[in-house]
C-alpha cells in the first residue's frame, strides 16, 4: 500500500491552490475579478449605512511580469463604514473572516472575495497590501499587511496612525497584481456600467493604466432599504446549522429552542409541529441524539404549515430605481419595470425584479440584450447557462409584437440571501423551478407592458402617416381641380383637413 | 354617330367634359364635402361580351372612388392631375406618349410608382369620361402605317388644311397624332388590307398591290395600336371600305384579326376601336393544308392559347373561327405569311391574296 500523507491545510492554503473557485482563473480573469471583489465590498460599506457610495477605483500599470502579463497597483477607495481598527488586520488578512456569515441580502457571502484578491496580489507579485480606514472618528488607520498563507494568519509589516482632523470616513485598498488589462479591458468597463445601471445612486470613477477617465454619474441619491438580518427559515437548514444553534442556544427546551432561532416560528407553530414530529416540548435540545438531530432536520422539511419567509431580510433595487438605472445607463426610448412579490425556494427568501427596455441608444444586434443581475451584481459570464436566458428562450415572444430585428434589452435581477448560483465562480443562476417561475411571470408583465406601448407607438404611426397623406394629396387635388375647372380661388379644403385630424391621437 | 362629327368638334367635346369633371370637384370640395367619382367597375367580373355591339362591353356596376379613402387619396389626386395634364395637352394641341405622362407628373411632385400605374390612371380617365387616351392627345409609342391612295387634311397645328396623299412616301406613313386627327378628303380605293408584318406590307407595295386591288394598306406590326383600330373604324365607316385582315397562321395571328374585328377586353369602356365587318383572309388553319405550307409545330403555349380562344365568346360569333381553332388542334401545326415565298416571292400576291380576297368577299 502506498504511503499516504495526511496533512491538515489553513482556508488561505486551500483557496491558494483552488484559486479557479474564487474567478482567479488567468491574468484575464484575475484582474476583472479583484476589481469586481473590491468595488463590491466598497458598495456594501456604504450601503450598511445608507449613503449614496463614491468610489475610485484606479488601475495603474507598475512594470511587465511576462510577455503577456503586466503588473498593475490596484486601488480602491471608498466612503462607506470604514473598518475598526482591530479588525482590519484579520479583515484583510486572513480568508474566511468576516461580517458576512448572517442571513441577510449581500453581495459577497464567505467575506472571501477581497481578501482572495489581495491573497492573488501577494503570491503574484510578493508585495504587501495597504489598507488605510477610518470610521470617521478621530483617527484614520494605516496598515501595510502580507498573509501567512500556511497559516492563514495577517502579518503585520507596518501601521501608523493619523490624525483624522477632516473627518474622513471609508477604507483604502491599495495592493499590486499580475494580470493583463487589455484583455480584461471590455468585461471590467461593462462591469461598471452595468453596476452603474443597478446602482443608480452610487458615483463611481475609474483610471485605468493608459490614464483614460471613465465615470458613472448617479442619478438619484434615493437608496433601496438595506436589508435586515433573520433567523434562518425552518425550511433551509440542514444538520449542521442545526449543530450549532444547538451549541450556542440559551433555551433547555425544544419549545423556547425552536420560537428563539428559526425566521416566523412562534409559540403556536411551535407547538404543532412538536406534536406533528412527535417531539417533546419540554425536550432539551443539548441532549438531541445525532440520529435525532438528522430527523428533526427532516421533519422541519416535511411540516407544511410554517410560513413562508418573509421577504424584510431582502433588499430589491424596487421599480423606481430600476427604472432609473435602466434610462441612466441604455437611454432607451421605452422601459417597462416589474417586481414581483417576494417567492423562496427551499426555505430562501428571493425577489425577482425585470425591466424590458427598447429603442433610444440600445443596439439593433438581431437579438435581445440581455443583462443579468444577483443581489446588484452584474453576472458577465456563462450568459447561455443562466436560468433567466433560458426562460427569455422560450418566450413566444411574438405575442407581444417582439421581433427579433427590435433593439431590446431585459434585465433580470434577483435577489435573496442565498443567491442559487450553478457555480462557485458565481456567474450564472441554477434553473430552480420557483425561480424559473417567478422570472417568465416578471418577464410576461413587462412584456405586455411592452406590447401596449408597441401598439400604441404603431397606431400613432399609421395614424400619421394617414394625415400625412391627407395632407399631402387634398391641397394638390384642389389645386389640380381648381385649374381644371378654370377657377381663380382654390376652394377651402382646411375643413376637411381638421375633420380628418379630429379622429387623429392626441400630440401629433 | 359619334365618329362622323369633325374632328375639331369632337376636341371641344373632349375639353369640355376635362373641365366639368373638374368642376364637379371642385365644387364638392368648395361646399366641404369629400370630393369623389363614381366609374363603372373593370374588374374581369364586370366585363361582358354583348353581341349587338359584338365586343366586350362593361357591365353595371359601377366602382366609388372616394378622397375620404386613404387608399384611394393618392390615386384620386393622380387621376385628377391626369385630367389636368390631358386638358393642357388637348387645348394647346400637343401630343405626348403615355412615356411622357409618367415623367411628366414628377414636376408636379405627383410620382407614379411605375409606368404601369400611370397607365393604369388614364385609363381610368378613359373610363371615367368615356373618351380614349387618344382623345386626349395621349398616344403610345407608335409603329404601325398606312399606304394607299387616300387623300387626308390635317388638323394639327402647323400642318391645318394641309393635304397629303397616302401613296406619297413609299415605306408608307405613320400612323401617329396627327394622321389620327386628320380629316379623309378623297380616295379611290375600294377595299382595306390590314397586314400583320412589315416585310409583307413592304412586298405589297413593291408588288402594287394598292394599284392591283385598288386597296389601302395598313400595317398593324403586331397586335394593332388602339390608334390603329381607331383608324381601321374609320376607313370602314367613314368611307365604307371593306377591311380584310392578313396575319400570321398561328393563334396569335387570328387573335390579332380579331382584336381588330371586336377588340380586347382591356378596352371594354371604349367604343369605336372595333370594325365588326371585317374579315379575317388568312393565313387560315385551312390554307395551311391546302396550299401545302412549311410548318412549325404548335408548341405547348400555343396550344394552351387555342384552348382559350375556343371559349372565348367572341369566337362564337362566326362559325369560321371555331373550323379554325379545331383545325390548328388537328394539324398541330402553324405557318409564317413568309411561307409562301417556298412558291415564288411574288406567289402571296399573285395567287394567294386574290383567291382569299374573292373567299372572304363581303356578301
Amino acid at each position: 500500500m502506498a504511503q499516504v500523507t495526511f496533512e491538515e491545510i489553513s482556508a488561505s492554503d486551500f483557496f491558494y491552490r483552488n484559486r479557479d473557485i474564487a474567478g482567479f482563473t488567468n491574468p484575464t480573469r484575475a484582474i476583472f475579478a479583484a476589481i469586481r471583489e473590491l468595488v463590491e465590498n466598497s458598495l456594501d460599506a456604504a450601503e450598511s449605512l445608507k449613503i449614496p457610495p463614491e468610489i475610485y477605483v484606479r488601475l495603474s500599470f507598475e512594470g511587465e511580469a511576462s510577455r503577456e502579463t503586466q503588473i498593475y497597483k490596484l486601488r480602491v477607495e471608498d466612503n462607506g463604514c470604514g473598518v475598526p481598527p482591530r479588525h482590519i488586520p484579520s479583515a484583510f488578512g486572513q480568508v474566511l473572516f468576516g461580517s458576512k456569515y448572517k442571513l441577510k441580502q449581500q453581495r459577497g457571502t464567505f467575506g472571501l472575495g477581497g481578501k482572495m484578491a489581495i491573497l492573488y496580489g501577494q503570491i503574484t507579485t510578493h508585495q504587501p497590501a495597504t489598507i488605510i480606514s477610518s470610521t470617521g472618528m478621530s483617527r484614520i488607520y494605516m496598515y501595510r499587511l502580507m498573509i501567512d498563507i500556511q497559516r492563514n494568519r495577517p502579518i503585520i509589516l507596518d501601521r501608523k496612525v493619523f490624525l483624522n482632523k477632516e473627518g474622513w470616513r471609508g477604507t483604502v485598498v491599495e495592493f499590486s497584481l499580475e494580470g493583463d488589462y487589455l484583455r480584461a479591458m471590455p468585461k471590467i468597463l461593462e462591469y461598471f456600467k452595468q453596476t452603474a445601471m443597478v446602482n443608480p445612486y452610487a458615483n463611481i470613477t475609474f483610471v485605468d493604466p493608459k490614464g483614460r477617465l471613465y465615470k458613472f454619474i448617479r442619478a438619484t441619491t434615493v437608496m433601496p432599504d438595506p436589508p435586515k438580518e433573520t433567523l434562518p427559515h425552518p425550511y433551509g437548514v440542514d444538520v449542521e446549522l442545526l449543530q450549532r444553534l444547538i451549541q450556542v442556544t440559551p433555551y433547555n427546551n425544544m419549545l423556547e429552542f425552536l420560537k428563539n432561532h428559526f425566521h416566523r416560528v412562534g409559540e403556536i407553530t411551535a407547538r404543532k409541529f412538536l406534536e406533528f414530529s412527535d417531539i417533546s416540548p419540554s425536550k432539551n435540545p443539548k441532549r438531541l441524539s445525532h440520529e435525532e438531530i438528522v430527523r428533526l432536520m427532516h421533519m422541519l422539511k416535511k411540516f407544511k404549515e410554517f410560513l413562508p419567509p418573509d421577504a424584510s431580510c431582502l433588499s430589491p433595487l424596487g421599480e423606481e430605481l430600476l427604472k432609473t438605472g435602466v434610462l441612466k445607463e441604455l437611454k432607451p426610448e421605452f422601459v417597462a419595470v416589474h417586481q414581483r412579490k417576494p417567492a423562496t425556494y427551499a426555505g430562501h427568501p428571493f425577489i425577482v425584479e425585470v425591466a424590458i427596455a427598447y429603442g433610444g441608444e440600445i443596439p439593433q444586434k438581431g437579438g435581445i440584450l440581455i443583462y443579468r443581475f444577483a443581489n446588484r451584481i452584474p453576472l458577465l459570464y456563462d450568459e447561455a447557462s443562466d436560468v433567466s436566458v433560458k426562460v427569455i428562450n422560450e418566450m413566444n415572444w411574438r405575442r407581444y409584437k417582439v421581433t427579433p430585428d427590435m433593439p431590446i434589452a431585459i434585465v433580470v435581477h434577483i435577489c435573496s440571501t442565498k443567491v442559487p448560483y450553478k457555480t462557485v465562480g458565481k456567474e450564472f443562476i441554477a434553473d430552480r423551478p420557483e425561480v424559473r417561475r417567478e422570472i417568465a411571470n416578471g418577464l410576461r408583465e413587462v412584456a405586455r407592458q411592452l406590447q401596449h406601448f408597441l401598439t400604441r407607438r404603431e397606431h400613432v404611426d399609421r395614424e400619421r402617416k394617414r394625415l400625412g397623406v391627407f395632407s399631402k394629396y387634398l391641397p394638390k387635388i384642389a389645386e389640380f381641380s381648381t385649374k381644371l375647372a378654370g377657377k381663380e380661388k382654390p376652394p377651402d379644403i382646411e375643413k376637411l383637413l381638421r375633420s380628418v385630424r379630429r379622429f387623429g391621437v392626441e400630440g401629433i | 354617330m359619334r365618329e362622323f362629327k369633325s374632328i375639331i368638334e369632337r376636341r371641344k367635346e373632349v375639353l369640355t367634359n376635362l373641365e366639368n369633371f373638374g368642376l364637379k370637384i371642385y365644387e364638392q370640395l368648395d361646399r366641404g364635402y369629400f370630393p369623389f367619382i363614381e366609374m363603372p367597375s373593370r374588374s374581369t367580373e364586370n366585363i361582358y361580351y354583348d353581341p349587338r355591339f359584338r365586343q366586350f362591353i362593361l357591365g353595371d356596376k359601377r366602382v366609388r372612388r372616394s378622397t375620404r379613402n386613404i387608399r384611394h387619396l393618392k390615386p384620386f389626386a393622380q387621376l385628377v392631375w391626369t385630367a389636368l395634364f390631358s386638358y393642357e395637352l388637348t387645348s394647346q394641341r400637343k401630343t405626348s406618349t403615355l412615356r411622357d405622362v409618367y415623367y411628366s407628373a414628377q414636376a408636379y411632385e405627383m410620382t407614379f410608382k411605375d409606368q404601369q400605374e400611370s397607365n393604369n390612371i388614364i385609363t381610368d380617365l378613359e373610363t371615367v369620361l368615356g373618351f380614349s387616351r387618344e382623345d386626349f392627345n395621349i398616344f403610345p409609342e407608335e409603329r404601325s402605317a398606312v399606304f394607299g391612295d387616300l387623300t387626308i387634311r390635317y388638323t394639327v397645328p402647323g400642318y391645318e388644311g394641309k393635304t397629303l396623299n397616302l401613296t406619297s412616301h413609299p415605306d408608307g406613313v405613320m400612323i401617329g397624332p396627327a394622321l389620327t386627327s386628320a380629316e379623309f378628303v378623297e380616295t379611290t380605293a375600294d377595299k382595306v388590307i390590314a397586314i400583320e408584318k412589315g416585310g409583307l406590307f413592304t412586298r405589297f407595295i413593291e408588288e402594287n398591290v394598292h394599284k392591283k386591288f385598288n386597296a389601302i394598306l395598313v400595317l398593324t406590326a403586331g397586335q394593332a395600336p388602339r390608334a390603329t383600330r381607331h383608324f381601321i373604324r374609320r376607313l370602314n365607316r367613314e368611307l365604307g371600305l371593306p377591311v380584310y385582315i392578313f396575319t400570321d397562321g398561328d393563334p396569335w395571328g387570328m387573335h390579332i384579326a380579331m382584336v381588330i374585328i371586336s377588340g380586347s377586353a382591356n378596352a371594354a369602356h371604349l367604343r369605336d376601336l372595333t370594325t365588326p365587318d371585317a374579315k379575317w383572309s388568312g393565313v387560315w388553319a385551312t390554307d395551311i393544308v391546302k396550299y401545302k405550307l412549311p410548318t412549325d409545330p404548335l408548341d405547348e403555349i400555343d396550344m394552351k392559347r387555342l384552348y382559350e380562344l375556343q371559349k372565348d365568346p367572341r369566337y362564337k360569333e362566326d362559325p369560321l373561327w371555331q373550323r379554325e381553332i379545331k383545325t390548328f388542334m388537328k394539324i398541330r401545326r402553324k405557318a409564317e405569311q413568309e411561307a409562301f415565298s417556298r412558291y415564288g416571292l411574288t406567289y402571296i400576291v399573285d395567287e394567294y391574296l386574290p383567291a382569299k380576297l374573292e373567299e372572304t368577299k363581303y356578301p
